[in-house]
């Protein structure tokens, strides 16, 4: 005889995002990557908390003279610093810079730098892209011809031109009493120059899904078209843009280390990018640790994220799948 | 077709305009007035309002006949983009960078192109199988590396360290010498992300039934690839090439910086530095108009090619 169940449960749904997350979490790999990604972020936001409230950490001073110019990593050296008559012995992960500064310091500095970067860039490309995207795909007529217009106009001229473009000249520029200088030139000029991506993707999203049954709901008990568009349509191609900027993050992150080699990044203070210009005159003098230094530090950043923004394409998104 | 091709060579119009806005906004708007830049520190009223003159900054911006926007479509559509900050005719300096740049994007281009498909059709074959997981780790790996890296490393280990290659471009000697480096770099920097592109093709291909009933019948694997899924995968392929065309003009910016290439890519750079406007313009313009009419021809061809695509 069957043992038939004498209560009958109620077996609750699981959503799209409960669904990425349990298939997400079998990939231990990928875990292993987002960690890394969040030692990034906390990294940074620590720094960033370092500098507003004075805690004066050592670590983060990357100012100090720690030793000797140029001297060389992993090995004790003995050094009399400026004002002082004793000398003293040092040791560095990743030895000192021309001026005699910790490499590594400077490497962990880089880090907020980058992530500045690639965040603020983030930001205003989707505060550009999104809502556009959305309207030219919910409303079409003229709105999304201008859209389209506009897009195919700028994604016709090649990105790295125009990205040097805005930097070129947005830089030095006072715009509503704020000057734009340094890092905040290169988060412009790359945020206005990427929205094009992800407003052509959220534009074809909204097409196929404006004639869904939830959206003939919503518009059929009166919503209008921009509670239909931010409150049902967005939150249901939420994980598109998730995915697309875990993805383009790192994209970011190596421009800035263009940029700033050509010289339109951040000039007081350091970057990876600027890291790996210093290497530029060094190497000749057999000084290899700081391109060394900034080079692994984006290589794991970039190799975390690319990994784990692809586990996640293939856990949020099944159709998308490439392999 | 011919309709088709018609309307889309119509829809290039106001993209070009579209260009042209953007660049007008860019350098003439925002960029304003550099005679400042241009005659120096402690330049008099004088010379200033001379520069202001010959640039035709003293022009009002909108509705004149003679105002900065009219000249800024002027320039454009008759090509004559005036002279660079270093008084050298615009024009002739980018002819001039055209000769180098190919030089060394097209001996990379191909290079690539034919190392990652090779490989993609090899991966694609092993998939599932831990080499595949291994190559396409390294692949990653390859990525995340800054290009920067490669080019700084390649150039300090094989020309400075071993003394394979010339560091700089030297005219006296013959140019493929000075080439070999940069391309190699070049290769080796875009492989990881051209394999895993062109495998992630080939894979879409290698699941299909023609491939299944290709075996079935009894074919060598190497036939299967490269005469059946190597044929199917082309359209892609040839997007992608074709796409990529209107890049091997412009250069590699970063290569030709750092081995003294006078190519296109040196000259944007060294118009960075310089902060010269009229030279990035009409970059920036040229660049814009050849990447529009080969995306054109992409789409005609797609038409031409696979009956499928609709003429609208």
């Amino acid at each position: 005889m069957i043992d038939l169940p004498t209560t009958t449960e109620l077996v609750k749904g699981r959503s799209l995002w409960s669904d990425g997350i349990r298939r997400l979490r079998k990939r231990g790999f990928a875990k292993v990557c987002f960690v890394i990604v969040l030692l990034y972020f906390a990294l940074a936001g620590l720094i960033f908390l370092d500098g507003v409230f004075q805690w004066d950490i050592p670590l983060f001073d990357w100012q100090e003279t720690v030793g000797p110019s140029y001297q060389k990593p992993w090995i004790q050296y003995e050094w009399t610093p400026e004002g002082q008559e004793l000398s003293e012995t040092g040791w560095t992960i990743f030895g000192t810079d021309f001026l005699g500064q910790s490499t590594f310091r400077k490497m962990l500095y880089g880090a907020k730098t980058s992530i500045t970067v690639a965040l603020f860039a983030s930001v205003i490309s989707l505060l550009i892209g999104v809502p556009m995207g959305a309207i030219a795909g919910y409303f079409r007529g003229w709105a999304d011809d201008v859209i389209v217009w506009l897009y195919t106009t700028i994604g016709t001229i090649p990105g790295i031109v125009l990205i040097m473009a805005f930097a070129v000249v947005l830089r030095t520029q006072t715009f509503f009493g704020i000057e734009i200088k340094g890092i905040t030139a290169v988060y412009v000029a790359l945020g206005l120059t990427s929205w094009v991506g992800i407003c052509r993707l959220i534009r074809g999203e909204i097409i196929k899904r404006k004639e869904s049954e939830y959206v003939l709901a919503a518009r059929a008990m009166g919503c209008s078209g921009g509670r239909i568009i931010f409150l049902h349509l967005l939150p249901n191609v939420f994980h598109i843009i998730i995915i697309n900027f875990s993805l383009r993050f790192v994209g970011f992150i190596h421009a800035e280390v263009i940029l700033s080699f050509l010289g339109l990044g951040e000039t007081d203070k350091p970057s990876w990018g600027a890291m790996i210009d210093a290497a530029r005159t060094e190497l000749a003098r057999n000084v290899w640790w700081e391109m060394v230094a900034a080079t692994v530090a984006i290589f794991f950043i970039s190799l975390a994220l690319n990994i784990f923004g692809d586990a996640l394409r293939d856990c949020l998104d099944p159709k998308l799948r490439t392999d | 077709m011919t309709a088709y091709i018609i309307r889309r060579l119509l829809y290039l119009i106001p993209i070009v305009m579209g260009v042209l806005l953007v660049t007008f906004c860019l350098f003439t708007l925002v960029g304003g007035d550099i005679s400042q830049q241009i005659a120096g520190k402690n330049a008099d009223a004088e010379t200033i309002a001379e520069i202001r003159h010959e640039y035709g900054f003293d022009k009002p911006l909108f509705l004149a006949w003679d105002s900065q926007f009219l000249a800024h479509f002027k320039k454009a559509f008759t090509f004559n983009f005036g002279r660079a900050l270093d008084r050298e005719k615009i024009g002739e300096k980018i002819f001039r960078g055209v000769g180098p740049s190919l030089a060394l994007t097209v001996p990379m281009f191909f290079g690539t192109l034919v190392i990652s498909i090779s490989f993609a059709l090899i991966v694609a074959f092993l998939r599932g199988t831990v080499w595949d997981h291994i190559i396409v780790f390294l692949c990653v790996a390859g990525m995340s590396i800054p290009y920067l890296s490669f080019i700084i490393f390649g150039q300090y280990y094989f020309a400075y360290k071993l003394d394979w290659f010339p560091i700089f471009y030297d005219p006296s000697r013959p140019i493929y010498l000075s080439i070999i480096l940069p391309a190699l770099i070049g290769i080796v920097a875009g492989l990881g992300s051209n394999l895993r592109f062109y495998r992630t093709i080939m894979l879409d291909e290698v699941r299909s039934d023609y491939v299944r009933t290709a075996f079935a019948k009894g074919l060598t694997a190497r036939k299967v690839l490269f005469k059946h899924v190597l044929k199917n995968a082309m359209i892609p392929i040839v997007t992608n090439t074709v796409l990529s065309i209107p890049y091997l003009i412009l250069g590699s910016l970063l290569l030709e910086r750092f081995f003294g290439i006078p190519g296109l890519g040196y000259l944007m750079i060294e118009a960075i530095n310089a902060r010269d406007f009229f030279v990035l313009n009409a970059m920036t313009f040229i660049m814009a108009l050849l990447i529009a009419f080969f995306t054109l021809v992409t789409d005609v061809c797609y038409a031409w090619v696979d009956p499928r695509v609709k003429f609208d």
